[in-house]
């Protein structure tokens, strides 16, 4: 890994999206380690697409959506619980770090708390080095 | 391009256009616009292209019935197959079930993982790292997480397969390298992917020593045999499904079971029954558990009705269908309980059970589990104290 780990971030358009995007206008600063998706709700991460960031190479996979009862739809964010849930036991099944996947609430009013996991999450991520999928895959199908 | 090769291999030139295929196929019957006659025909009028282009192409389930019975023998399965890795080449994809968390499952295990999937062993179970047999666990770690939902206990299998082999004096090998064997990526186009999963699997199977390989998944059973020699060679090892070795047991007398009161009816998958015409082995099994009944549905053994989803791909309201045909024929026997060989089988059927009624109701199991709880422990010689 370079100094820095590659991290996708998916944000929910209602609130976390939002919360990166105050965190940007108020000149907070945080590693750019994250290229952040926007998903219309957490809910909407499959464990397919974490899977598939990992397998693409992403160190890390941060999946941020509206605080529990703040979900623009309500249960979305439950939803999400359930499906990080499940990615988690896959990627213990597959010899993966369950560590690499993060799950965070962030709200629209939250740039400082979108910089400080983002920190947080660089750094856990640095510990456990790089993600080693590719080493020996000598093709990406 | 150029489809002859497939038109060859296939010995598709040959077909009279007569229609069995699609009268034979359950798909049809529920998908007016589904028939394999025609989609073999506008492959050998030139229309190849729009074929891979549509969606129809992804939606058969490769259960055979329509090769079966074909009096030319055009390999339509085969046919199928190989025009999807053609599609998948020019970047067509199938619709992937369960948000395609399947087809990620098995991609990563193309590269350098180092699972953790034997956890599910117990104390009271013997394994081996090197020895004469291996037992091939297959995705049952990964569907035991995946399809907990559904109430199916994938591991289960795993657990009474060993606790099987245990009694009649064999320690398998269950290995944490082991890698998924690929067929739902070769059925849905993704050869490559296939091709990098066989050569690993053979080298864990060649590294352990073992002669034979056990499977409990007839999914597993049928790419080994019928798929891996054409991407890897001849293999090394010989290959059995778990009732293939059970049966002969059961019939000596060496393998014996406690009463399991009821009826049940069997569900013969496609990949041990069709293709790989292993119809009795799971039957002996079930003959040998006493106070065990088992009636046979409507359609079985080589007629068998598919379970209605293959490869992960293009799961839609007609499989549901097709489920429901399936369920009511296992019902129509008088039978609660419908046994299988394959997982994948179990899972889809059970999906489907979850709609019927009180009156309908119909639970899927697998033969392997449902026997693995009547173990009965070795029996007693005159010798023995």
């Amino acid at each position: 890994m370079d100094d820095l780990p590659k991290i996708i971030a998916f944000a929910c358009n209602w609130c976390s999206y939002a919360g990166a995007d105050l965190a940007g206008v108020s000149r907070i600063q945080y590693p750019p380690s994250t290229r952040v998706i926007r998903v219309m709700c957490s809910g909407r991460v499959s464990p397919m697409f974490i899977l598939e960031a990992l397998r693409a190479g992403a160190d890390g996979v941060l999946v941020t959506g509206c605080h529990p009862g703040d979900c623009h739809y309500l249960s979305g964010n439950e939803k999400a619980v359930h499906n990080i849930e499940l990615a988690r036991s896959l990627l213990a099944l597959l010899g993966i770090e369950p560590e690499r996947l993060r799950l965070e609430w962030i709200s629209a009013a939250e740039g400082a708390r979108f910089a400080q996991v983002v920190k947080e999450f660089t750094e856990q991520i640095r510990q456990l080095g790089a993600n080693k999928l590719q080493a020996a895959g000598d093709r990406q199908p | 391009m150029n489809f002859q090769p497939i038109i060859q291999k296939t010995r598709a030139y040959l077909c009279l256009d007569c229609g069995k295929c699609t009268a034979s196929c359950p798909l049809a019957r529920v998908d007016l616009d589904y028939s394999p006659r025609r989609i073999v025909e506008r492959v050998i009028y030139g229309e190849a292209e729009a074929v891979m282009a549509d969606p129809h192409l992804w939606m058969c389930m490769t259960c055979g019935l329509c090769s079966a019975r074909c009096p030319s023998h055009v390999d339509f399965t085969r046919f199928i197959v190989e025009m999807r890795a053609e599609a998948f080449r020019h970047g067509e994809r199938g619709i992937y079930a369960h948000n395609g968390i399947l087809q990620e499952v098995m991609r990563i295990q193309t590269l350098n993982v180092h699972q953790n999937r034997t956890r599910w062993l117990a104390a009271d179970m013997e394994v081996a790292d090197r020895g004469d047999y291996f037992y091939f666990v297959g995705c049952l770690p990964f569907f035991d997480v995946i399809f907990a939902d559904l109430g199916v206990q994938a591991l289960e299998i795993a657990r009474s397969a060993v606790r099987l082999l245990n009694r009649i004096g064999i320690a398998p090998i269950v290995s944490n390298e082991e890698r998924c064997c690929g067929a739902d990526l070769l059925l849905g186009g993704d050869v490559d992917s296939f091709q990098r999963l066989a050569e690993l699997n053979l080298e864990t199977i060649q590294a352990s020593g073992a002669k034979k390989v056990i499977f409990t998944c007839a999914e597993c059973y049928n790419a080994f045999k019928n798929d891996y020699p054409a991407f890897v060679g001849p293999l090394p090892f010989e290959l059995m499904h778990l009732t293939e070795l059970l049966a002969p047991k059961v019939e000596a007398g060496e393998l014996r079971f406690a009463p399991l009161p009821g009826l049940v009816t069997y569900h013969d998958p496609c990949r041990l029954g069709r293709y790989l015409k292993v119809y009795e082995p799971p039957r002996t099994l079930l003959h040998g558990v006493p106070e065990l009944i088992l009636v046979e549905m409507e359609d079985n053994r080589e007629r068998a009705m598919c379970c209605g989803s293959t490869a992960w791909v293009n799961c839609s309201g007609c499989s549901k269908l097709i489920q429901r045909e399936k369920l009511r024929q296992a019902r129509e026997t008088g039978a609660r309980l419908m046994l299988t060989t394959c997982p994948k089988c179990q899972i889809h059927l059970s999906c489907a059970a979850r709609d019927l009624d009180d009156e309908q109701a119909v639970e899927v199991e697998d033969v392997i589990s449902w026997v693995g709880q009547a173990i009965e422990p070795q029996a007693r010689t005159e010798n023995d104290g």
